[in-house]
C-alpha cells in the first residue's frame, strides 16, 4: 500500500513501543510456561496431568459449569434483551445503567454478591427461613458458583442482544404475523435467526470468561474443584509449578478454540471481556 | 435493502386478510406495538416477570451490600441502627491497598497511553495482513483466562526480587490486560476518520509527521483516547484474578483487600469496603455510560459518529468565525 503521509519507519516506530512491552511482558512469559510445562519429557508430562482423574474431573466440571451458565444466560438474556428493547418506560436509562455495572466487578465482589443472596446471612436464607422454617443457603457449592457466573454473564449478554435486537427489522415481524404466525413461530423462524450470529459470539465470550474465572470461586469456596482453583491449589499449595502451568495452558487452548471457533461461524471478533 | 415500511393501503389490508392461512381476528393486523397495549397476553407478562426477577438478582445484592455496611448491626437490621463506622474502619485498615490500586491504575494507564495511542493509530492507518495479525495477538491476553498471564510473569520474573517485589509487577500484568482496549479504542475511532485525506491535506501544507500527529490525529482521536482511558483504569481498579497471583504482602490492591476483607473479616466491613469499592468505581462507569461505552470497552460507533458530526459542524462554524477575523485566537 503506497501511503505518502504514513511512511514504513513510522508504522514500525508508532508500533514498536507497545510491541516491545507486549512482548517482554506477555510472549516471553507464555512461552517460558510453554517451555516449563514440556518438563524433562513433554508428551509423558502432558499425558501424565491429562490422565489423571482429578484434573479430567475438575476440567468436565469447568466445562459443564460453563455450558450450564452459557445456556441459562442467552436464555435469560434473550427474553429481557428483548423485552427492554420494545418497551419504554420511566426511569429506563436508570435500571439499564444499574444492569450494566456488574460488568466493571472484579470476581471477588461477584462472589460476595452471591454470599448477599444466598449466604449464611443471605436475603434467600432469611426468606426461606420465614416461609419453610428451613434456611436454604447455597452460596459455598456450586450452585452458588452457578449464581455467580450468572451475574457477571447476564448483563454483557443483555447489552448484545439489545443492540443487535434494535437493529431487527420491524416489518418482516409484522409481515410474519399478517401471514399468521404464532407469537412462538416468529421468535423461532424471524427473531432468534436475526439475533444468532450476536448471540454465538456473546455465547462464546460468556463461556470463555466462566472457563476462566477465578475471583467468584476464589470468594465462594475454595474447595470447589473448578479447573482455576485446581491451577491455582497446584501453584500454591503444593507448588507444582509444572502441573499448574500444564492445566493453565490446556485451559487457555479450550478457551482460544471455542472463541475462535464462534469467530468462524460469525465472521465478528470475539475476546473475553473481563 | 429493504422498504420503508408504509401504512397498509385498504387493497394490501384486503389482500393479507385474504391470504392469511387461518383467517385471525382484525386486532392482528394492527402494528406490533399497539396490539401489545391493547391486550397483555401471557408471554408479555411472562416476561415482565423474568425481566423484574432478573433486574432484582442483579440489584438487590448491590443495595443490601452498601445497606450492611452502613448499619450498626447485619445479623439485627437495620433497625440497629445507621453509622458510618464501618467505613471509615475500612480506611484506616485497608487504606493502603485502595491508595496502591489508584497508583497502580494511574501507572498502567501512563504506560497504556504512551504505547498504545500511537499503536491504535498506526494499526488504523495500515490495514495490511500483518496489521490485522498484530490487532488479533494483542487481544490474547484477554481471551485466554488470567491466571496462564500471572503464572507466566512468575515464572520468568519471579527471581528479579526488585522487580518482583515492587509495583510495577503488578503493573505489567495490567498493562497487557488493558493495552487492547486502549489500542482497539483508539483504532475505531481512527478508522472511522478520513485521517489520510486530512493528513495528505496538511502535509501539501508542509506539516511534518510530527506536527500532523499532534495537531490532527490526537485531536480528532481524543473521544476513543478518552473512551480507552476510563475503560482501563475502571479494569486496573478491579483486575483481580492476575493480581492475586502477583500480588506480595507489601503490594495489596484494592480488590485484593476485597477478598482479604471478604476471607476474615465480619460481614458489615465487607460490605463497607465494597461500598469503598462502589464509591472510586461508579463515578468512572458513569462516565462511560455518558460518553457511550459498554462497561466491556466497547464504543457504540453509531453515537461517535454522531458526536462526530456535531463536532464537524460546530468547528466549520468557528472556521467561518475565524475566516471573518484577521488574527485567530491561538489555544493555550
Amino acid at each position: 500500500m503506497h501511503d505518502l503521509t504514513f511512511p514504513v519507519r513510522w508504522r514500525i516506530a508508532l508500533l514498536a513501543p507497545a510491541l516491545a512491552l507486549f512482548a517482554g511482558f506477555w510472549l516471553l512469559p507464555i512461552g517460558r510456561l510453554i517451555q516449563l510445562s514440556g518438563g524433562n519429557d513433554a508428551l509423558a508430562t502432558y499425558r501424565a496431568v491429562l490422565t489423571n482423574r482429578r484434573y479430567l474431573e475438575s476440567l468436565g466440571a469447568t466445562v459443564a459449569l460453563s455450558v450450564a451458565v452459557t445456556l441459562a444466560t442467552l436464555v435469560l438474556s434473550v427474553i429481557v434483551g428483548l423485552f427492554l428493547t420494545r418497551h419504554s418506560f420511566p426511569a429506563k436509562r436508570v435500571l439499564l445503567a444499574l444492569l450494566t455495572f456488574p460488568l466493571a466487578f472484579p470476581g471477588v465482589v461477584v462472589g460476595f454478591m452471591v454470599i448477599m443472596l444466598a449466604g449464611r446471612q443471605g436475603l434467600i436464607g432469611a426468606l426461606t427461613m420465614a416461609l419453610t422454617g428451613n434456611k436454604w443457603v447455597f452460596a459455598y457449592s456450586m450452585t452458588g458458583l452457578f449464581a455467580g457466573y450468572l451475574y457477571f454473564s447476564i448483563p454483557r449478554v443483555i447489552i448484545t442482544v439489545m443492540a443487535a435486537a434494535g437493529k431487527l427489522d420491524a416489518s418482516l415481524e409484522e409481515a410474519a404475523r399478517s401471514l399468521g404466525a404464532s407469537p412462538w413461530q416468529i421468535m423461532r423462524d424471524v427473531v432468534l435467526p436475526a439475533l444468532a450470529p450476536a448471540l454465538t459470539a456473546s455465547a462464546a465470550v460468556c463461556f470463555a470468561t466462566s472457563m476462566g474465572a477465578f475471583g467468584t470461586a476464589f470468594t465462594l469456596a475454595t474447595d470447589i474443584d473448578v479447573l482455576p482453583m485446581t491451577i491455582y491449589t497446584e501453584f500454591t499449595l503444593n507448588a507444582n509449578m509444572v502441573t499448574a502451568a500444564v492445566l493453565s495452558l490446556v485451559l487457555g487452548v479450550v478457551t482460544w478454540a471455542v472463541l475462535a471457533l464462534a469467530r468462524n461461524l460469525t465472521g465478528q471478533a470475539a475476546a473475553a471481556a473481563a | 435493502m429493504s422498504e420503508p415500511a408504509r401504512e397498509p393501503t385498504p387493497v394490501q389490508t384486503r389482500v393479507q386478510t385474504i391470504t392469511q392461512m387461518p383467517p385471525s381476528p382484525a386486532s392482528q393486523l394492527a402494528p406490533v406495538r399497539t396490539q401489545r397495549l391493547r391486550s397483555p397476553n401471557w408471554i408479555t407478562v411472562g416476561q415482565v416477570m423474568v425481566t423484574l426477577a432478573l433486574c432484582a438478582f442483579l440489584i438487590v445484592p448491590m443495595l443490601m451490600s452498601v445497606m450492611a455496611g452502613l448499619t450498626v448491626n447485619y445479623f439485627r437490621g437495620v433497625s440497629s441502627g445507621l453509622t458510618l463506622r464501618w467505613v471509615s474502619n475500612v480506611l484506616e485498615t485497608y487504606g493502603d491497598s485502595v491508595l496502591t490500586s489508584l497508583y497502580v491504575a494511574a501507572a498502567t494507564l501512563a504506560l497504556v497511553l504512551l504505547t498504545g495511542v500511537p499503536a491504535g493509530y498506526a494499526l488504523a492507518r495500515s490495514r495490511t495482513r500483518l496489521s490485522r495479525l498484530i490487532e488479533e495477538m494483542l487481544v490474547l491476553p484477554i481471551a485466554l483466562p488470567g491466571l496462564a498471564t500471572a503464572l507466566g510473569l512468575l515464572a520468568i520474573y519471579g527471581g528479579f526480587s526488585a522487580f518482583r517485589n515492587s509495583l510495577w509487577f503488578i503493573v505489567v500484568g495490567h498493562f497487557v490486560f488493558t493495552l487492547p482496549f486502549m489500542v482497539r479504542s483508539v483504532a475505531a475511532i481512527c478508522a472511522s476518520i478520513d485521517l489520510r485525506t486530512l493528513e495528505e491535506g496538511a502535509a501539501s501544507l508542509g506539516a511534518r509527521f510530527s506536527q500532523r500527529f499532534f495537531t490532527i490525529v490526537l485531536p480528532n482521536a481524543w473521544p476513543g483516547i478518552l473512551a480507552g482511558a476510563l475503560t482501563v483504569v475502571t479494569l486496573s481498579l478491579g483486575e483481580f484474578n492476575l493480581t492475586w497471583m502477583l500480588h506480595t504482602p507489601d503490594t495489596k490492591t484494592l480488590p485484593v483487600g476485597l477478598a482479604d476483607a471478604y476471607a476474615s473479616m465480619r460481614i458489615e466491613i465487607g460490605s463497607a469496603y465494597t461500598i469503598v469499592f462502589f464509591a472510586i468505581t461508579i463515578p468512572l462507569l458513569i462516565g462511560m455510560q455518558l460518553l457511550g461505552i459498554d462497561p466491556g470497552g466497547n464504543l457504540d460507533p453509531q453515537r461517535l459518529q454522531r458526536k462526530h458530526a456535531k463536532r464537524r459542524a460546530r468547528e466549520s462554524a468557528a472556521l467561518a468565525d475565524a475566516s471573518t477575523s484577521a488574527l485567530p485566537e491561538t489555544p493555550l
